[in-house]
């Protein structure tokens, strides 16, 4: 149960096509994150997916079957919104017992798998509260347990953490991976947040205004991005990616060179610039380097805490091996 | 100093507040104070204003010659089935076009206003002559289809106000889990429009009750409501100034003490959205 398929795909509002023809394949029990920058189209893949947009043309596939003209009742799947989308009149319990309602189960196989999601949650305490009393967090937990009751084909998550503040995002996606890992339940997960799709994803699919433009794991990504754009949008802090006489050294129109993999020097090195803001993390330092003749500006990750000022002179060498070449079209050069 | 400017304004504010408030309720005190006066105080000069003898007497002639738990029946009919009638179309109505609109849902929203505008002297006399061909003439029923075509617009207007205030969301999340049209209507859309669906049905019903117009030319005695009742007290036989303000007070009386305690929740409904 749980896999599902896109083939080729699209959908347009009016005249303006926001996802040009598109094929993906999500293997069952998988955690997929489609992130890419806002207005990608990767909620607009979501809603397709979920029926509550129908597609243009092309074709949906849950566990084999025809799902294209399905209505979303009857697709399957559970949706876990942004904005949690509660049913403010009704307490905890019966917001999450809705599905099982609708489907008209058992009253006692009801109640069983309602205290039970309760349970995994943590939510028994507040069952008998309204979503108006709770907090973001707790309400986040109803929201999927109203999803999990239902033993869906698949999980659906529209950016569920983001009106969470940044703790409680952290302990919240450990969260949703540790449900991942014992339901084994497929996730499809939409993020803006490349932290959150690396840190959760088994395979993170790369949108770009409404395009595929990767699909492989974190690390597939990290190392081997395909194109400029997910070497630029993979990673934190971003690629320096550096064009002109530099790269054509590389015989590339474009280099990429992570700011993890530069390494500094007060004396030598390959490029001589100057230190600009310096953000020290504790763990790690990033610098800006002006004036390298390179980029505007360059960013590098330095291990722990590096005593260098504003103004410094700097030397950068990058690690070769870990050197992206990029071509005219931006992309990979093997 | 401030305090004091402030604690001035205020009392200033207050006494406008009075007396804006007593100049707008003046009528009705009046009414119901001439309504226990005899017909020759009530028409005194200077007019008296609480020192006369109190009477019933009004009420008592008023009660026995025309039936007043008839008219103040119709006018339950009237008010109520309209409203019902009048929610169950706009409710659907104001669905469509709150949820799923389309690129004219707002002229047809003008559209369905401007007939407000309308003088209904102007589509009287078609209305009538088909009433009488149909039979529909001083009948409760044929009240009610009248009341009902001509509030609709106002209810569709209020409901689609506030159900555009509803997440869309949580209708896709009941979408997704599970629910059909009708169960994401009734059990989730409704609930949560209970506060603007209640001042949409007391503002409807208020309507219907003091519709004059049709109500007076459409009825003549079996199905006539309370406006017909007051009606009938002004009449050119001469002026009974007492009786018509009996028969005024009573028929004012059911919505006066519906409206008095329904308005927290009629004030709150029509400021929704409007003040968030």
């Amino acid at each position: 149960m749980g896999r599902i398929t896109l083939d080729k795909v699209t959908k347009s509002f009016g005249e303006v096509q926001v996802i040009p023809p598109l094929d993906l394949t999500i293997d069952e029990g998988e955690f997929v994150v489609f992130v890419g920058p806002s207005g990608c189209g990767k909620s607009t893949l979501l809603r397709l997916i979920a029926g509550l947009e129908d597609i243009t043309s092309g074709q949906i596939r849950i566990d084999r079957q025809d799902a294209t003209h399905v209505p979303p009742a009857k697709r399957g799947l559970a949706m876990v919104f942004q904005s949690y989308a509660l049913y403010p009149h009704m307490s905890v319990r019966k917001n999450i017992a809705f599905p099982l309602k609708m489907a008209k189960m058992d009253p006692a196989e009801r109640d069983r798998r309602v205290d039970y999601a309760a349970k995994v949650l943590n939510l028994t305490d507040y069952m008998d509260r309204r979503p108006g009393q709770l907090s973001g967090g707790q309400r986040q937990r109803v929201a999927i347990g109203r999803a999990i009751v239902r033993e869906p084909a698949a999980f659906l998550f529209d950016e569920p953490l983001s009106n969470l503040d940044a703790a409680l995002r952290v302990n919240m996606r450990l969260e949703i991976s540790e449900l991942h890992n014992t339901l084994k339940t497929t996730m499809i997960y939409v993020t803006h947040d490349q932290v959150e799709a690396m840190t959760m994803a088994d395979k993170i699919v790369v949108l770009h205004a409404g395009r595929i433009e990767q699909v492989g794991s974190p690390l597939e990504l990290y190392h081997t991005p395909r194109n400029t754009f997910v070497a630029g949008f993979i990673g934190s802090p971003k690629m320096n990616l550096i064009e002109g006489p530099e790269a054509e050294k590389h015989d590339a129109h474009t280099i990429g060179i992570r700011p993890e993999h530069l390494d500094t020097s007060a004396e030598s090195g390959l490029w001589e610039g100057r230190v600009g803001v310096s953000e020290h993390l504790g763990s790690d330092t990033f610098f800006h380097v002006h004036d390298t003749g390179l980029a505007e500006m360059l960013t590098v990750r330095a291990s722990g805490e590096v005593a260098l000022r504003h103004g410094d002179k700097i030397f950068l060498t990058p690690q070769m091996d870990k050197l992206h070449r990029f071509d005219a079209q931006g992309l990979r050069i093997a | 100093m401030a305090r004091m400017i402030s604690s001035r304004r205020k009392a200033v504010n207050t006494a406008i507040a009075w007396s804006v408030g007593l100049l707008i309720f003046f009528p009705i005190l009046w009414t119901v104070l001439t309504s226990f006066k005899t017909e020759a105080q009530a028409i005194a000069d200077p007019p008296i204003w609480f020192n006369f003898h109190w009477t019933l007497e009004n009420y008592v002639t008023v009660q026995e010659r025309s039936n007043y738990f008839r008219h103040f029946w119709n006018s339950v009919v009237i008010s109520v089935g309209s409203t019902l009638i009048g929610l169950a179309i706009a409710v659907p109505a104001a669905w469509a076009m709150a949820f799923v609109p389309g690129k004219r849902t707002k002229d047809l929203l003008m559209w369905m206003l401007s007939t407000k505008m309308l003088p209904p002297v102007g589509v009287l006399v078609p209305i009538y002559l088909l009433f009488q061909k149909v039979g529909l003439l001083d009948t409760q029923i044929g009240l009610i289809i009248v009341l009902t075509l001509i509030n609709l617009p106002i209810i569709v207007w209020m409901l689609y106000t506030y159900f555009r205030e509803i997440p869309v969301d949580i209708l896709e999340a009941a979408r997704m889990d599970g629910a059909g049209l009708k169960d994401e209507v009734i059990s989730v859309l409704l609930p949560m429009a209970v506060p603007g669906m209640a001042s949409t049905v007391l503002l409807n019903i208020i309507l219907a009750w003091n519709e004059a117009f049709w109500t007076l030319n459409l009825t003549a005695a079996k199905a006539a409501p309370l406006t017909a009742f007051i009606a009938s007290y002004s009449s050119p036989e001469g002026l009974f100034y007492a009786k018509l303000s009996a028969a005024s007070t009573m028929a004012i009386a059911p919505i006066l003490i519906m409206g008095w305690f329904s308005q927290k929740q009629l004030v709150r409904g029509l400021t929704f959205g409007a003040v968030k």
